[in-house]
């Protein structure tokens, strides 16, 4: 019954959805308004100064590639994390150290589109160790350290077009998981025509094995399906901990003007992949090799270089060759985009982008249809389940465009509703509507604090929006991205923060303060400096000629560097400087730029090694100076370097401290 | 005179923006010289404020293992910043242990900047030196060792 009311229903909201784009692309006016009291609001977030947020919040930069990190509830820009895009600000992606992480098998990319961050996760909640986040263009994903906040690995994915099912974790950091969105010949460089895609055109799942220790990724196994779109993903919890899932759009296999040809189908999938026994398929010899060059970029030591392993060949599984089933189709009304786990681990929300209604599955149906073998048709192999046997619900009225589903623990899950900008939230007894607002403008993902937990502690929610129009000063034809902060403890969801971003905060997570702060590095100890350029002891800065490759090794510290005076550099000459920041107190930074260099300046920590290459083209005295403001003798932190021709005999000569 | 009171300025600025550095025992600031001479113990006045607060037993005779310890954590944490004679970032140490105790100056590594926030000591080096002394991050029993270096420093004077 509920279906036939919602099909009648679909079409004309539908239409009103069309209507109700155009009202709000042009007008942006909220419908309704939440909000506490300035002053309670006011207080809810206000955190004093020298006092800390009692959650971390890392939400991705989008198309800035970045991963930035705030505190909540202040809404404070904590840090910007630089992962997929150059950073000239750190010299990150620009120092010889970090150069090796941006390379591909399509050759050095200096950006990307960072979607999705997932923190690592111990028995089903975020464990604060590393986070993950994917590269949606150039298929990739990142492993940084919550130690230090820096970018420690990222590992590129074969066969994928635009990673964007990613980097969901398993609920003991077993996998993170990549999914294409465009599927594309499984053989990347396979030369055929676009109009070959049902034939040709293959769909990859990617399951990466972490280490428990380290974190590092090792991708393991792709399973090949059919060319659809996989959209997004999830983890699943508890009992359904042995599963990830995936949504698919374009069931019907359009490659042209998706906007109307893969909206036709009424229903498209999610699919639910048994990983563990994918992983024991492949273990038993179940998967075939197949060729896909990739690049996996990480620190093979404490501090150095990192370094880029090209590997090649990739164990598939396709379910067109293997007669046992481990991954079936439920189908899923309309084009969903957010698949999402509630933290009992029995609930499979799908985001029916244009559905009417949300649809939410029943895990343990799942099962029992599979048991029952209640399997509607088999699409290359894989088994559709009937519907009627896996929906436990669908959530009526729950506006136009539904996207994401995060929950708070106590019975209530929150659905962002893109087109008719807000966030509804519904009772997982009842499938009904109990509380909606108002999103500031077209919100994507939302994220609860400590969300996508199996014990979320659901004191604050975020938007993450994605038209600021006139919530802000303005600043030209392009605003920032925004997020609202509410307040979700009560009953009813109270708006308390509004505030720009940076990039495109596409997903966020956040985790509670004290699992991750008792760990954060406060400088690289020196003791631990295996860099095979650092200098441990201030006596042996120098500088080596090796043919055309002059290495300086020079120290920092408040307020001068050892070497300051350097002459014998020639034209022709490749110069990299060594810069070890000598100090250990926390938080005391040096950093180096020299005149012409065409590179950027980079940011050295207490104990830290870091490398930055210069070319010099014209002759001359080349003052040299610390970026960092490092203490009051900060402007006398400089030196010079002289630049002789290509057949000049000056002497190579180094020199700090008596003039 | 401009000078001087710019240099003072810069001092006072100097305070606030390192008021934060390093993990010092002690983190009570207070406004002026008198109050905090007011408030340090006969032991503090003359060896210093941190974590040493009692007497060390401190043998007359030199232990080569511990000097030897002490050389290689001074080369690689203190050395870019002290000379053993004449002025660098800091004073020359080659005679430090005949002008402090060994207390004092094991407090002065160990709680570098709270010395120069509170004690009249370190607040008048720090307007001398004009840059504050780093935590560099050594363990009290390494303080030990570097003191048993310097020491040997100071026979070798
Ligand atoms: C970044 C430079 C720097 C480093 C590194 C440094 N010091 Fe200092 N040190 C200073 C300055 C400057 C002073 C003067 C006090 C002030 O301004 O804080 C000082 C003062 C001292 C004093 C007091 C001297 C006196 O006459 O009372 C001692 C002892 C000392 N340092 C020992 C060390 C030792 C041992 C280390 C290594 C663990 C070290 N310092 C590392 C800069 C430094
Ligand atoms: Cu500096």
């Amino acid at each position: 019954m509920n279906k036939l009311k919602s099909k009648k229903l679909r079409g004309l909201l539908l239409g009103a959805g069309f209507v109700a784009i155009a009202a709000f692309v042009f007008t942006g006016c909220p419908t309704q308004q939440n909000m506490l009291d300035r002053g309670d609001a006011a207080q809810k977030v206000y955190v004093a100064p020298g006092e800390h947020d009692e959650y971390y919040g890392f939400f991705s930069g989008g198309y800035s590639g970045q991963l930035s990190v705030w505190g909540l509830p202040s809404s404070r820009l904590l840090k910007v994390i630089p992962v997929f895009s150059q950073d000239p600000e750190t010299g990150y992606g620009y120092s010889e150290e970090t150069k090796p992480l941006f390379q591909t098998s399509y050759g050095f990319i200096p950006w990307d589109d960072s979607h999705h961050p997932h923190i690592s996760q111990t028995n089903g909640d975020s464990d604060g160790r590393w986070i993950y986040i994917n590269a949606n263009n150039t298929p990739r994903i990142a492993r940084i350290d919550l130690k230090t906040f820096e970018t420690k690995e990222i590992l590129e994915l074969p066969n994928t077009g635009g990673n964007h099912a990613s980097s969901f974790v398993t609920s003991n950091s077993e996998y993170v998981i990549g999914g294409t969105r465009f599927s594309i010949p499984y053989e990347q460089d396979l030369d055929v025509p676009i109009e070959s895609y049902s034939d040709e055109f293959r769909g990859a799942l990617t399951f990466i094995a972490l280490d428990s220790e380290t974190g590092q990724m090792d991708l393991e196994f792709q399973i090949v399906v059919p060319p659809y779109n996989y959209d997004l993903g999830r983890a699943g919890k508890g009992p359904s901990s042995d599963w990830v899932f995936f949504t698919t759009y374009n069931t019907e296999e359009a490659h042209t003007m998706l906007e109307v040809n893969a909206s036709r189908n009424d229903k498209d999938f999610i699919a639910a992949v048994n990983w563990k026994k994918a992983a024991e398929l492949v273990r038993n010899g179940h998967g075939k090799q197949m060729p896909g060059e990739y690049y996996h970029n990480y620190y093979p030591t404490n501090q150095g270089y990192a370094v880029s392993e090209v590997k090649n060949g990739v164990t598939v599984l396709d379910t067109r060759d293997i007669d046992e089933d481990f991954i079936y189709y439920l189908p899923t009304p309309k084009s969903p985009h957010g698949v999402d786990i509630d933290p009992t681990g029995e609930y499979i929300v799908g985001g029916g982008k244009l559905a009417t209604v949300i649809p939410v599955h029943s895990f343990s149906n799942m099962i029992e249809a599979i048991n029952n073998g209640r399997i509607v048709e088999r699409i290359d192999g894989i088994p559709v389940l009937d519907y009627d046997a896996t929906i436990i619900g669908e959530v009526e009225n729950p506006g136009l465009g539904p996207l994401h589903t995060e929950f708070d623990g106590r019975g209530y899950a929150y659905t962002s509703v893109y087109i008719s900008s807000e966030i509804v939230k519904w009772s997982l007894d009842t499938f009904e509507v109990v509380d909606r607002i108002d999103s500031y403008y077209s919100i994507g993902h939302l994220m609860i604090t400590a969300g996508d937990n199996v014990n979320p502690d659901a004191r604050y929610m975020v938007g993450l929006t994605k038209t600021a129009k006139d919530r802000y000063l303005p600043t030209g034809p392009k605003q920032n991205h925004p997020a609202q902060l509410y307040d979700i403890s009560g009953d009813r969801m109270q708006l308390l923060l509004d505030f720009p971003t940076i990039g495109e905060p596409h997903y966020a997570q956040s985790i509670r303060a004290d699992k991750i702060k008792p760990n954060v590095a406060q400088i690289y100890e020196m003791e631990d400096n295996d860099h095979p350029y650092a200098i441990t002891r201030i006596n042996e800065n120098r500088v080596e000629r090796n043919g055309n490759v002059v290495r300086v090794f020079m120290g920092a510290t408040r307020s001068h560097f050892r070497p300051d005076n350097i002459e014998g550099i020639k034209l022709g000459d490749t110069v990299y400087i060594h810069l070890t920041n000598m100090e250990q107190e926390w938080d005391v930074v040096h950093g180096i730029a020299i005149k012409g260099m065409d590179n950027a300046e980079i940011l050295v920590a207490p104990g830290q090694t870091k490398t930055i290459k210069w070319t010099p083209k014209r002759t001359g005295i080349y003052p040299f100076y610390c970026t960092a403001f490092c203490s009051a003798l900060h402007q006398e932190m400089q030196g010079y370097i002289r630049v002789s021709a290509a057949n000049s005999d000056v002497a190579l000569t180094w020199k700090t401290g008596t003039n | 005179m401009k000078f001087i009171t710019n240099i003072i300025s810069i001092a006072l600025l100097l305070f606030v923006l390192q008021a934060c550095g390093g993990e010092s025992a002690d983190q009570s600031a207070s406004n002026s010289n008198e109050t905090q001479e007011q408030g340090l113990s006969a032991f503090e006045l003359e060896h210093g404020i941190g974590p040493v607060s009692e007497r060390l037993a401190v043998d007359a005779e030199l232990d080569e293992e511990m000097i030897n310890r002490g050389r290689n954590i001074y080369e690689m944490k203190c050395e870019m910043c002290h000379n053993m004679e004449g002025r660098m970032v800091g004073p020359a140490l080659g005679d430090v242990m005949e002008r402090r105790s060994p207390e004092f100056v094991m407090n002065m590594i160990l709680n570098p900047g709270g010395m120069a926030r509170n004690h009249p000591e370190g607040q008048k080096m720090l307007q001398e030196y004009m840059t504050v002394m780093p935590f560099q991050n050594v363990k009290e029993d390494e303080a030990r060792d570097i003191v048993e270096f310097l020491r040997q420093q100071a026979e070798n004077n």
